[in-house]
């Protein structure tokens, strides 16, 4: 091993980092000492049973749950908190907008904003939290909405968009904020089967395109494919954690074993 | 019974509809009771109507002459001018008490709830006279240095009219129940749409005014609209401090020449104007709000849509992937 390529350069510090992550509502103990590292560029998907505390962790990275315990770092900054005098003290909320401004999040039921148009949906963030021109903003958001298939609906309303199409506007609203980092909870989970294919092979595209993401997912050929690594949680724990092939393929816990039985 | 049960079913079968069943013509089934009902609703209708355009009592000659009385007319726009007002002023109060209400910070949760609890236990006409007596609480109001000297001063019942005191004890009354509307209504904003608005990166200030108001304000429409109607005819209690407004108008009139009834129906019928048309009002508003749609138009959707990246065969190739089983060999 010592004499592998690899270990003569350090390893890159990971761009984000999650140590020991707590929640708990109501003394039930939901996401329990969660770690987790993704490089730049890694694509990392989150696999497990219902109400194994996969989404909550999520909304945990980006600090939309408060964790209980543990620390989140992105590119080395802590993530909620700064460091005074030894201590940890919380951010302010504006400290905490610019933090958030560099994660992206797609929901599982998309949370498209109803009172304005697809394209007003994408650029509104940029516009009004990085201050950016409209006009390069628009012609961003069009590029975006091109690369997502949705040019031709940048004027309609949400509401007149099918499961799909919104999700697509969803991703393409997320990236016009430019994140580092992109989390997907379930990003196919309300959809049609015959609409999951176009929305992950939008993520597909982007991962393949270099971009770093956490996704929830229940595709588990979607996972196979395009993850580099795989992470199985179950009971707000990590139980297993691997390259792809390993987890999917000749998992080692019998957990892992039995979820995977019961989903293939 | 097995016998009735055999007879019943071979009787059924006679009932079956024959082949031709499918070529014949479909006739509308008589509705007699619906246009019974209409007849009926209708005669009581016309019955009450000629009662009434019959009734000596009302006198409709009489309510012709001061239908467009100028006293009339001039104490209907005080009736408009105080209701435009004092809803005004209701709807500056109640968004920050609204917003108190869902405030983190405890304090200001108290100090909406107490404005809520008092304003809306304090009968209107109490605080309609208070405010038109507020020179016996404070006689002179000025701008000064709270225990410290006075810059300039006047005397409270200069500066307060009979007007500015009915549209205060209107607007303060109705901002209670407003901001209860409004509570209402910014929680009714699905619990996503804060989620997104976060995740963006936006500041709490940036997602009310842009997120949350714009579809809280939506939801509220309707009722605020059905306070608003109710305020025109609140504002009749103004009567009391001697403000010139519609009813008051219509009764110094019935005090000199005693035509109480027809006076009372030229004020209701102005009344009934002003109501429709804020009922127009409220329903071209809830139907605009229902088609807006804030939009960043520019028109180079053509362009990109011609030269779009997106290629249905890249996407979905997962999908062709082997499946678990086979993968393990070929890996
Ligand atoms: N706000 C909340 N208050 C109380 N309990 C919660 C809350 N959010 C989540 N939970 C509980 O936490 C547990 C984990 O929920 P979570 O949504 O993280 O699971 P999940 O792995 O994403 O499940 P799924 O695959 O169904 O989305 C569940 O038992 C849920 O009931
Ligand atoms: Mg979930």
């Amino acid at each position: 091993m010592s004499t592998s390529p690899a270990s003569e350069s350090p390893a890159p510090d990971p761009l984000l980092t999650a140590r020991d992550v707590v929640k708990r509502f109501h003394h039930n103990c939901v996401v329990d000492h969660v770690s987790l590292d993704v490089n730049e560029g890694e694509t990392v998907c989150v696999i497990g049973p219902s109400g194994s505390g996969k989404t909550t962790f999520l909304r945990c990275i980006n600090y939309l749950e408060k964790p209980d315990g543990g620390v989140i770092s992105l590119a080395g900054t802590l993530i909620g908190y700064k460091i005074d005098k030894g201590h940890l003290v919380e951010l302010r909320p504006a400290a905490l907008a610019r933090q958030r401004a560099q994660i992206g999040m797609v929901f599982q039921h998309f949370n498209l904003f109803p009172h304005l148009t697809v394209l007003a949906n994408v650029i509104e963030a940029p516009l009004r939290v990085l201050r950016r021109k409209r006009s390069e903003l628009e012609d961003e958001a069009m590029q975006l909405l091109a690369d997502v298939g949705l040019a031709d609906k940048a004027h309609a309303a949400p509401s007149q968009l099918s499961g799909g199409q919104q999700q697509r506007v969803a991703i393409a609203r997320a990236l016009a904020m430019k994140p580092r980092v992109m989390l997907f909870d379930e990003p196919t989970s309300a959809l049609d089967p015959e609409l999951v294919g176009e929305v992950l092979g939008v993520i597909e595209k982007l991962t393949a395109a270099g971009l770093t993401s956490v996704v929830v997912t229940h595709e588990m050929g979607f996972a196979r494919h395009v993850a580099d690594r795989v992470v199985f949680m179950d009971k707000g724990q990590v139980v297993e954690t691997g390259a792809a092939q390993q987890v999917l393929g000749s998992p080692e816990h019998q957990r892992t074993r039995e979820f995977l039985a019961k989903v293939l | 019974m097995i016998r009735d049960l055999v007879t019943r079913s071979e009787q059924a079968a006679t009932d079956r509809p024959g082949e031709e069943a499918w070529t014949l013509p479909i006739r509308p089934r008589r509705r007699i009771g619906y246009w019974l009902v209409a007849l009926v609703t209708c005669l009581c209708i016309a019955l009450l109507i000629a009662s009434l355009a019959t009734n000596k009592a009302m006198q409709w000659g009489v309510v012709g002459t001061y239908l467009f009385n100028s006293q009339i007319l001039h104490g209907a726009t005080i009736t408009c001018e105080l209701t435009v007002f004092s809803m005004i002023l209701a709807e500056l109060i109640a968004v920050p008490i609204a917003l108190f209400r869902l405030s983190g910070n405890a304090f200001l949760r108290v100090v909406g709830y107490l404005y809520v609890w008092m304003f809306r236990s304090i009968p209107l006409l109490v605080l309609l006279i208070v405010w038109f007596n507020i020179g016996l609480f404070y006689p002179r109001i000025g701008f000064g240095i709270p225990y410290g000297p006075v810059f300039v001063s006047a005397s409270t019942k200069q500066l307060v009219t009979a007007l500015d005191a009915a549209v205060a004890a209107l607007g303060l009354n109705e901002a209670a129940y407003s901001s209860e509307i409004l509570r209402t209504s910014i929680r009714a904003v699905a619990a996503g749409q804060r989620d997104a608005a976060k995740a963006l990166g936006m500041r709490s200030t940036v997602m009310f005014r842009r997120i949350i108001l714009p579809q809280a304000v939506k939801i509220a429409i309707p009722p605020l609209g059905n306070d608003t109607i109710g305020m025109v005819k609140s504002t009749a209690l103004v009567a009391f401090i001697a403000v010139p407004d519609l009813l008051y108008s219509s009764q110094t009139i019935y005090e000199s020449n005693y035509e109480v009834v027809p006076l009372l129906i030229v004020a209701s019928i102005w009344y009934i104007v002003i109501v429709t048309v804020l009922t127009i009002i409220q329903s071209l508003l809830e139907r605009w709000m229902d088609r807006s749609m804030r939009s960043a138009a520019r028109p180079n959707v053509a362009k990109l849509a011609a030269g779009s990246l997106h290629s249905r065969e890249a996407f979905g190739a997962w999908r062709t992937v082997p499946g678990l089983g086979e993968s393990e060999t070929d890996t």
